[in-house]
């Protein structure tokens, strides 16, 4: 393979990762901060693509239907926290998966009622709708390229949030001590309610961002949820720096394995997972906690 | 994990006698449904040996369910005459045995949520490995020839009009004496102290017990019965695909054992019936099949904290259990005290 053609393979694996990371690191907040295995992630990440199907079709495009699923994910997680998930903090992560994969059907059905079960394609914006050249014979889609920005900008306002202000500081104690923070007279419960709802708009947007790319269908969720966790796992559980460069690396192995390789691609992503597990049994930034 | 007492045991023989006697009073459509139904109440069995007995989760289960069908197809000559049972059924628990024990002395190195997922990472490589080589016939699966019932020259063959309901007494003598020997097994030393690692693995290790082997003898003998549901299923359906040794019938398996009630070695039985009735009854009544199964797993999850087998239609008043203790958080370290002597 060429150079050209090798620049654009790590610039589609770039980009896949970073959409990854705006699964998964909702994922592993989530996680880290609440102790809930949310299976449900991925249909939200699914609704969100969705909203963007559903305001193309109205003839509206991105600059709708991104704010609409930023907003109503933020709702929508918000919801889902203090009538259902509040109750299950202190449940067996068993419990956990049947109540999530109760919602896994439940969004569906509701995917299902509202938009169909067919396929849909989803256009690129118009005034996205062009390729840069990058070399000899090679071009790149600008949509493609404004997509892995938006991602980088998402990350690098989410490192600022939890590194820089008031609120990031309390959700990152809530991940390490959460009886501390109750006992500092901080309210438990808000920090709840904000991990949920922004975690939910991340997903929402990350499918509303990967719709024109991936086109939208019944359980897109799944694929994305399980490579969502194997991102989680391999850069540790509750870390959202080791998700984010533990999504660029998976997004990278499996752009690039399903290029040169020519059987067995599939598992590449899988392989690589195990292989950190056992070298790190708690992820590449994962602490002693399991 | 408890087994049932002798009333629970005289209920669940009766499910077992009625579903036998389905053929009678069913149409074949319902005999295959129900067949269906006990391989996957077989499947879900095999993972509470981990589950419920050691309390290990594995989403990678489903592997050796595919294994155990694909046995079937590997020992199947083109164009020959269809192997036995006699020799097909302990090949495919051997596979899913020796798999198992592959995948388990890796993942055993890992914990809690971690096994969860190295087991997932173990079991998609496998399910890769049948779909994108040519080694099991192909991504879009293949038909195959189903054992026969016989031993060397001895063949019973099936009329063509009887073979759903064989085929059903069959999976169910499977299930019956996979159930019974588990039985068996919980009430022996071996079972005693999966539930004490379960319960507590510090102490069990500190009283002297090798853990590991214990959980990896578990892991084994769960992954030879995976195996054997597997079997069953190549048995069954005549048909096997890539799709069997996937992460999502795992978690149907899962799914079916916390619906059922994961205290309980009957809790997957009820709960992979329970499912599939759901399903075909939510089929009649609306096309929202995915509305009716959610709204009730999220009533189950809601107000019944044990699952199906924590019902009780009457509760006997001289033995009544404790109320279950209020779920409480798990603390991060052993708090047990030095200087308390455990009276046990």
């Amino acid at each position: 393979m060429t150079g050209a053609g090798l620049l654009v393979q790590v610039l589609n694996g770039l980009q896949y990762g970073l959409l990854l990371f705006l699964i998964s690191s909702g994922l592993t907040l989530i996680f880290g901060v609440l102790g809930v295995i949310n299976l449900a992630h991925g249909s939200l990440f699914m609704v969100g693509a969705y909203v963007t199907f559903l305001v193309a079709k109205a003839g509206a495009g991105l600059w709708l239907s991104l704010p609409l699923a930023l907003v109503g994910g933020t709702a929508l997680g918000v919801v889902l926290e203090r009538v259902l998930f509040r109750r299950f903090y202190h449940r067996e992560h068993l419990d956990q998966v049947l109540l999530t994969f109760a919602l896994i059907l439940l969004f569906e059905e509701g995917r299902s009622f509202i938009a169909g079960n067919d396929f849909h394609s989803v256009p690129v914006p118009a005034s996205l709708d062009w390729s840069v050249p990058v070399a000899a014979g090679f071009s790149y889609s600008a949509y493609r390229l404004a997509v892995l920005a938006a991602c980088l900008v998402v990350a690098a306002l989410m490192f600022w949030t939890i590194e820089r202000t008031r609120a990031g500081s309390a959700i990152r104690a809530a991940a390490e001590k959460p009886e501390m923070v109750d006992l500092l007279g901080m309210d438990a419960r808000r920090i709840h309610m904000l991990v949920f709802g922004a975690g939910t708009a991340l997903a929402m947007l990350g499918g509303a961002l990967a719709a024109p790319l991936y086109s939208v269908y019944p359980g897109m969720g799944d694929g994305f949820l399980i490579i969502s966790f194997v991102v989680v796992v391999v850069g540790g559980l509750g870390s959202v720096a080791g998700a984010f460069w533990a999504a660029l690396l998976v997004g990278l192995v499996d752009t690039l394995s399903k290029v040169l390789l020519p059987v067995g691609a599939g598992a590449a992503v899988y392989v690589l997972m195990a292989v950190v597990l056992l070298w790190r049994p708690t992820g590449l930034f994962g602490g002693a906690r399991a | 994990m408890i087994v049932a007492g002798r009333g629970g045991h005289l209920a669940l023989a009766a499910l077992a006698l009625a579903i036998a006697a389905l053929p009678w009073f069913g149409s074949s459509y319902h005999v295959g449904f129900v067949a269906t139904a006990l391989v996957a109440a077989l499947f879900a069995l095999s993972l509470q040996v981990l589950v419920g007995a050691v309390g290990m989760v594995s989403l990678g289960h489903a592997a050796l369910f595919g294994v155990g069908a694909y046995v079937v197809w590997f020992l199947t000559p083109t164009g020959g005459p269809a192997p036995s049972i006699v020799l097909t059924l302990p090949t495919a628990a051997l596979a899913g045995g020796l798999v198992a024990l592959a995948i388990g002395g890796l993942a055993l190195r890992t914990k809690g949520f971690f096994f969860l997922m190295t087991t997932l990472a173990f079991g998609q490589m496998v399910f890769f490995l049948f779909h994108d080589t040519p080694l099991g016939g192909g991504a879009d699966g293949v038909f195959i020839t189903r054992p026969a019932l016989g031993v060397f020259d001895w063949v019973w063959e099936v009329p063509r009009r009887q073979r759903p309901s064989v085929l059903l007494w069959i999976d169910l003598g499977v299930l019956v004496a996979a159930y019974a020997g588990l039985a068996w097994l919980m009430r022996t030393l071996f079972g005693r102290a999966l539930l004490g690692i379960r319960a507590n693995e510090h102490r069990m290790a500190a009283l002297g017990l090798p853990t590991l082997r214990y959980k990896l003898s578990a892991f084994v003998l769960g992954g030879a019965l995976a195996g054997v549901a597997g079997h069953q299923w190549a048995m069954t359906e005549a048909f096997v695909s890539p799709e069997l040794l996937g992460w999502h019938r795992s978690a149907l398996a899962l799914l079916a054992i916390v619906l059922g009630g994961v205290g309980a070695l009957h809790g997957p039985i009820l709960g992979a019936l329970a499912f599939a009735v759901l399903g075909e009854v939510a089929g009649l009544v609306t096309e929202r099949q995915h509305l009716v199964e959610g709204a009730v797993i999220l009533f189950v999850v809601l107000v019944l904290p044990r699952g199906l087998a924590g019902l009780r239609l009457w509760r006997p008043l001289a033995h009544a259990p404790a109320p279950a203790p209020a779920p409480t958080p798990v603390p991060i370290a052993d708090p047990a005290p030095a200087a308390v002597v455990d009276p046990a």
